[in-house]
C-alpha cells in the first residue's frame, strides 16, 4: 500500500485553530495574571484568523483529502465562516457577563475554541468517522461550559441533562451508522453514495432502520421535535452567555451534520427521509410555536422558538432540490444571526447578581434604552417573519422551494404556525414598548464590545432584509457546483 | 420632463429616511424638533406629488414613471415601481393624509413624540410602496412591513385597551396575508418573475382560479374589512390615537380594495365572476347589518368605525356587482359607471371618515372621553367646530354636494341594472347612515350644556382648524367637481374592466 502525503491545504483552518489553542492555553497560564485582556484578545484573533482563512479559501475548487474523509467545498466554507463569526460575536457579548459573574474566563474561551474546532471539523467531514469525531469535539466542551458556574445547582442540572441527552443522541447516530456500514461496507460518504444505489434493492430494511437512527441522532442535536425535550431545559438552566453560544454556532454544525448524512450520503433514500422530515418538521413547528405562547421565561420561549425555526429550516430539505438546500442554508444562517442578537441582548442586560430570565424583565426597555429596544424589536419581527427583515426572506425562500417542488399544502400549514408564532414575538415587543418600566433607571452599556456587537447584529437583520441578494446567492451557489 | 428623476422611489424613501432621522431627534425635551422634522418631511413629500400629478398622462392606462432594478435576481424579484390612474390617486391621497396627520398630532401627542412621528412617516412610505409596487414580492413586503409601525402606534399611544387591540390588529391582518403569499409563490411558478402585470396573462383553470381568489380574498377582506372578518377594526380604531385612526380609515382600508382591483379581479376573472354572488351578499350584509350595529354604539370612535365597514361594503359591492351587470346587459357601459362610483366612494370615504376621526380626536383632547353621553351642547361652546363637523357628518351620509353623494349615487344607479333586490338593500344605507350619523351629531352637539367639562371647552386652535378646513375643502370640491378624480382614473378603470371581464378559460 502506497502512502501518499495528504494535501493539507483544505484543513489549514483547523490546523491554525489547534495551533492557536495551544498558544491561548499557554498565554492563559503565564500571562493572564498581569493582563486579563490577553486571553480574550488571543481567542478573538484565533477565531477571526480562522474566519479569514475560510474566506480566503472561498472559491477554491472542491477538494477531498485525508483518504476521502475530509472535504473542502463552498458549503463547508460558508458554514465555517458563520460558525466562526458567530463565535466572535458570542465572545463580544459575553465578555462583561463573564467578568461580572466571576466565571473562569480562560476556561470559557478555551472551551469555545475547542468547540469551534470541532464544528469546523464536522462541517468539513466526509466520512462517518470524521463526522463523529467533529461531533464529539464540539459537543463535549459545551457540556463542560454549562457547568462552569459551579455555584448554581440549576446550571449543574442543565449540564447533566445536556450531557446525557447528547450521549443518547450520539448512541443513536453511531448505531445508525453501523447499520449503514453493514449495508454499504464503507464509512466514506463518497463510497456510500455509490454503494447505496445497489444495496437499496438488496437491503432495504437495514438501510431504512439505519436511516431512522441516523436521522434521530442528528435531529436530536438540532433540537427538533420529538427530540426537543432537552432544549428548553438546557437553555433555561445554562448561564446566559452559554445559552447564547449553544443557541447559535452548534445549530450550524447540526445543520451540516444533517446535510452530509441525509442529503449527501443518502440521496437514494430521499423518499424515505422526505416523509420522515415532513412529519418531524410539522411536529416541530406545531410544538415550538404553540408551547412558546405559554412561556414566561424568555429563554424558554426562545428555546421553543428555536424548535419551531428548525422545523422551518427542514422545509427546505424536504423540497429535495438544490434550490431547497440553498434556502435551508440561508434559513439556518439567518436564524443564527437572529438568535445571536436575541440572546446577546439577554446576556448584556444581565448584570452581576441579576440573571435576566423573565419576559417581564424587558418591561419598558424603550424608555430605559431605546437603541437596545429597537434592536430587539428588529430581531423579534425578523423571527416572526415580518418584512422587511431578513427573517421574511428566509421563510419565503424555503416556502418558494416547496411550492416549486409541487408541495403546496405544507407551506400553507407552515404559515399558519408562523402566525401563531407571531403572537409571542409580539409579546416581547409589547412588553418593551407598551409597558411601564419597573425600574426607571436608564440602562447604560459600559462595554464597548457589546454595544458594537448588538448594533452590528441588529442592523444586519434589517439591512440583510433590504438587500438579501448577496447572501441568498452565496447560499444557493454552494449547492449548484 | 421628469423622467430621469426616480420620483416614485423618492415618494417612498423620503418619508422613511425622514422618519429614521426623526427617531433620533431626541427625547421629549426636544419634541418640537421632532415635530418640525416630521412636518418638513411630510411637506417635501407633498411637493413631490406635484410633478407626479402634472407629469401623469391621463390618456393611457399603461404604467407610468416606471422604475425597474434587480433586487433578488435569484428569485426573480425586482424593485419595480409604476403608477396608473388608480394608484396615482392613492399615492397622492396617502401623502395628503400623512401631512394632515402630522399637523393634527402637533399638540395631542406629548409622549415619545419623536417615535410617534417616525412611526407615521415610515408607515407613509410603506403605504405609498404598496400602491406603487409592480412586483408582487415588493408589494407583499410593503403590505406586511406596514403592520409594524401601526402595531406600535396603536400599542404605544392608544387608549386603555390598546394592548389587546394592537395584538388583535396585528394577528388578524397577518393571518389574512399569509395565504396571499402562497398564492403569489404559486403564480410565480407559472411565469418568469414576480411582475404583477405578467400575472395578468397567466392561464389558469377554474379550480386554480378559485383557490387563488380565496387566498387573495382573505388578505384583502381582512384589510377592507368585509363582514365577517371585520371585528378587529372597531377595536383598533377605538383604541388607536386619532392620527392612527385616520391612517387606518383613510389609507389602510383602501389597500384592501386596491388589492382586489390590482390582483383579484384581473388575475382571476372567472373566479371573480363565479363568486360574485357571494361577494355581493357579503357586501350587502356589511351595508345593512353593520349599519344597524353602528346605530347602537355609545362610543363615537366605535360608531365611526362601524360606519367605515358599512361604507367599504359599498365599495366591494361596486367591485363585484359589475359582473352581474355585464351578465345582464352584455355591455360594459354601466359596469364602468359603477366601478368608477366605487373608486370615488373609496376616496371620499377617506376624507369624510378621516375628518370625523380627527373631530373625535379634538373632542377627546378636551374632555378625555369618547362616550357620546359625556357630551351634549358642544355646539354652544365650539360653534366653528360644530359647523365643520356637520359638513363631514353630511358627507358621511351622502348629501348631494358633498363627496359622499357621488360615489353612492353612481353605485346605486349601476346596481339597478343588475337587480332591483341589490339596489333595495344597498339603498337602505341612505336611511341607516343618516340615522346613526345625525343621531350621534344631535346627542353630542345639540341640546343644553349638561356638564362642567363641556362648559370649559374652547373652540378650535390653529393646527386643528387648518387640518379641518383643508379636509372640508376637499370634501366639497370632490362633491361639486368629481371629474377631477374621474378624469384621472377613467382610462385605467376601462383597462381594468376589460381585463376583469375577459375569461381566462
Amino acid at each position: 500500500m502506497n502512502f501518499t502525503a495528504p494535501d493539507l491545504l483544505p484543513a489549514i483552518g483547523e490546523m491554525f485553530t489547534i495551533g492557536m489553542i495551544c498558544v491561548v492555553m499557554l498565554a492563559y497560564l503565564f500571562f493572564d495574571k498581569q493582563n486579563r485582556g490577553i486571553t480574550y484578545f488571543l481567542t478573538q484573533v484565533t477565531l477571526l484568523g480562522a474566519a479569514v482563512i475560510a474566506i480566503s479559501l472561498y472559491g477554491h475548487p472542491t477538494e477531498i483529502t485525508f483518504d476521502g474523509s475530509f472535504i473542502l467545498d463552498s458549503e463547508a466554507l460558508l458554514l465555517k465562516i458563520f460558525i466562526l463569526l458567530s463565535s466572535v460575536f458570542v465572545l463580544m457579548y459575553s465578555r462583561p457577563y463573564i467578568r461580572d459573574n466571576e466565571i473562569a474566563h480562560g476556561e470559557f474561551y478555551l472551551l469555545i475554541l475547542f468547540s469551534a474546532l470541532g464544528m469546523q471539523v464536522l462541517v468539513s467531514a466526509y466520512s462517518f468517522i470524521t463526522l463523529y469525531l467533529g461531533l464529539e469535539v464540539f459537543s463535549l466542551p459545551l457540556y463542560a461550559m454549562i457547568a462552569l458556574r459551579h455555584n448554581r445547582p440549576v446550571c449543574q442540572e442543565a449540564a447533566m441533562k445536556y450531557f446525557i441527552m447528547g450521549a443518547i443522541a450520539s448512541g443513536f447516530l453511531l448505531y445508525g451508522m453501523s447499520l449503514v456500514y453493514g449495508a454499504c461496507q464503507s464509512l466514506n460518504i463518497q463510497e456510500i453514495v455509490s454503494m447505496m444505489s445497489l444495496s437499496v434493492e438488496s437491503q432495504p430494511m437495514m438501510l431504512t432502520v439505519g436511516l431512522v437512527f441516523i436521522a434521530a441522532g442528528a435531529l436530536f442535536k438540532l433540537g427538533v421535535a420529538p427530540f426537543h425535550m432537552w432544549v428548553p431545559d438546557v437553555y433555561e438552566g445554562a448561564p446566559n452567555a452559554m445559552t447564547l453560544f449553544i443557541s447559535t454556532a452548534p445549530k450550524l454544525a447540526g445543520f451540516a451534520l444533517l446535510l452530509r448524512l441525509l442529503v449527501e450520503a443518502m440521496p437514494a433514500l430521499f423518499p424515505q427521509w422526505q416523509y420522515l422530515l415532513i412529519a418531524v418538521a410539522v411536529l416541530s413547528m406545531a410544538v415550538g410555536n404553540i408551547i412558546a405562547i405559554a412561556q414566561d421565561n424568555i429563554k424558554r420561549m426562545l428555546a421553543y422558538s428555536s424548535i419551531a425555526n428548525m422545523g422551518y429550516m427542514l422545509l427546505g430539505l424536504i423540497a429535495g432540490t438544490p434550490r431547497g438546500y440553498g434556502s435551508a442554508t440561508f434559513y439556518i444562517i439567518t436564524y443564527v444571526i437572529m438568535s445571536l442578537g436575541a440572546f446577546g441582548i439577554i446576556t448584556i442586560l444581565s448584570r452581576k447578581g441579576f440573571e435576566l430570565e423573565k419576559i417581564d424583565d424587558f418591561k419598558g426597555l424603550n424608555s430605559r434604552n431605546p437603541w437596545l429596544a429597537l434592536m430587539m424589536l428588529l430581531i423579534m419581527f425578523s423571527m416572526a417573519g415580518v418584512p422587511p427583515s431578513v427573517g421574511f426572506f428566509a421563510k419565503v425562500g424555503v416556502l418558494e422551494s416547496l411550492v416549486r417542488a409541487d408541495i403546496v399544502w405544507l407551506p400553507a400549514l407552515a404559515l399558519v404556525f408562523a402566525i401563531i408564532g407571531a403572537y409571542y414575538y409580539l409579546r416581547v415587543v409589547k412588553v418593551m414598548y407598551f409597558d411601564e418600566p419597573i425600574e426607571k433607571t436608564p440602562v447604560i452599556l459600559e462595554s464597548f464590545d457589546a454595544q458594537l456587537a448588538i448594533s452590528i447584529n441588529g442592523l444586519a437583520v434589517f439591512f440583510l432584509g433590504l438587500f438579501p441578494t448577496t447572501m441568498i446567492e452565496l447560499c444557493q451557489k454552494a449547492f449548484l457546483a | 420632463m421628469f423622467t430621469d428623476v426616480p420620483l416614485l422611489s423618492l415618494i417612498i424613501w423620503v418619508p422613511i429616511i425622514g422618519g429614521i432621522i426623526c427617531m433620533f431627534a431626541g427625547d421629549d425635551r426636544k419634541a418640537t424638533r421632532a415635530r418640525c422634522i416630521a412636518l418638513l418631511t411630510a411637506f417635501i413629500n407633498l411637493l413631490l406629488c406635484v410633478p407626479l400629478y402634472l407629469g401623469f398622462d391621463k390618456s393611457t392606462s399603461n404604467m407610468q414613471f416606471i422604475e425597474n432594478i434587480d433586487w433578488i435576481a435569484k428569485f426573480g424579484v425586482h424593485y419595480q415601481l409604476g403608477v396608473d390612474g388608480i394608484s396615482v390617486l392613492m399615492v397622492i391621497l396617502s401623502t395628503i393624509t400623512t401631512f394632515l396627520v402630522v399637523i393634527a398630532s402637533w399638540r395631542p401627542i406629548k409622549k415619545n413624540v419623536a417615535q410617534y412621528m417616525a412611526a407615521f412617516l415610515i408607515m407613509q412610505g410603506m403605504m405609498v410602496g404598496v400602491f406603487e409596487s409592480l412586483d408582487a414580492i415588493l408589494f407583499y413586503v410593503f403590505w406586511e412591513g406596514m403592520l409594524i409601525p401601526m402595531y406600535l402606534c396603536i400599542g404605544m399611544w392608544g387608549g386603555a385597551r390598546r394592548t389587546y387591540a394592537s395584538i388583535k390588529f396585528f394577528l388578524y391582518t397577518f393571518l389574512g396575508s399569509a395565504l396571499m403569499l402562497i398564492a403569489i409563490l404559486y403564480l410565480r411558478t407559472k411565469t418568469t418573475d414576480f411582475n404583477i402585470l405578467s400575472f395578468y396573462s397567466v392561464q389558469l383553470t377554474m379550480t386554480e382560479q378559485v383557490y387563488i381568489f380565496i387566498a387573495f380574498l382573505l388578505a384583502f377582506a381582512v384589510k377592507i374589512p368585509m363582514w365577517p372578518v371585520h371585528t378587529w377594526l372597531p377595536d383598533a380604531h377605538t383604541e388607536a390615537p386619532a392620527g392612527g385612526s385616520v391612517v387606518l380609515a383613510a389609507l389602510m382600508l383602501k389597500m384592501g380594495i386596491y388589492g382586489i382591483l390590482r390582483f383579484s379581479m384581473p388575475i382571476t376573472p372567472d373566479a371573480s365572476q363565479h363568486l360574485a354572488g357571494l361577494m355581493i351578499v357579503l357586501s350587502l350584509i356589511a351595508i345593512v347589518y353593520i349599519a344597524v350595529v353602528a346605530v347602537g354604539q355609545t362610543d363615537m370612535k366605535r360608531l365611526i368605525a362601524y360606519s367605515s365597514v358599512a361604507h367599504m361594503g359599498f365599495t366591494t359591492l361596486a367591485c363585484f356587482v359589475i359582473y352581474k351587470i355585464v351578465a345582464k346587459t352584455g355591455d360594459l357601459h354601466d359596469a364602468y359607471l359603477t366601478l368608477e362610483g366605487g373608486m370615488v366612494q373609496m376616496l371620499s370615504h377617506a376624507f369624510s371618515t378621516g375628518a370625523m376621526f380627527l373631530g373625535v380626536g379634538v373632542l377627546y383632547e378636551r374632555l378625555h372621553s369618547r362616550e357620546i353621553n359625556a357630551f351634549g351642547g358642544v355646539a354652544h361652546k365650539m360653534p366653528l367646530f360644530a359647523a365643520l363637523f356637520m359638513l363631514f357628518a353630511l358627507a358621511n351620509v351622502g348629501l348631494p354636494g358633498t363627496s359622499g353623494f357621488v360615489g353612492e349615487f353612481l353605485i346605486i344607479l349601476g346596481s339597478f341594472k343588475a337587480s332591483y333586490v341589490i339596489t333595495l338593500f344597498a339603498a337602505t344605507t341612505l336611511v341607516l347612515s343618516a340615522t346613526y350619523t345625525l343621531w350621534m351629531y344631535k346627542r353630542v352637539f345639540f341640546g343644553k350644556v349638561m356638564t362642567q367639562g363641556v362648559e370649559d371647552m374652547h373652540d378650535l386652535e390653529m393646527p386643528e382648524y387648518t387640518v379641518l378646513f383643508i379636509l372640508a375643502f376637499l370634501v366639497i370640491f370632490i362633491g361639486v367637481y368629481p371629474n377631477a378624480l374621474l378624469s384621472v382614473f377613467h382610462t385605467s378603470i376601462g383597462h381594468l374592466l376589460e381585463l376583469s371581464t375577459t375569461s381566462k378559460l
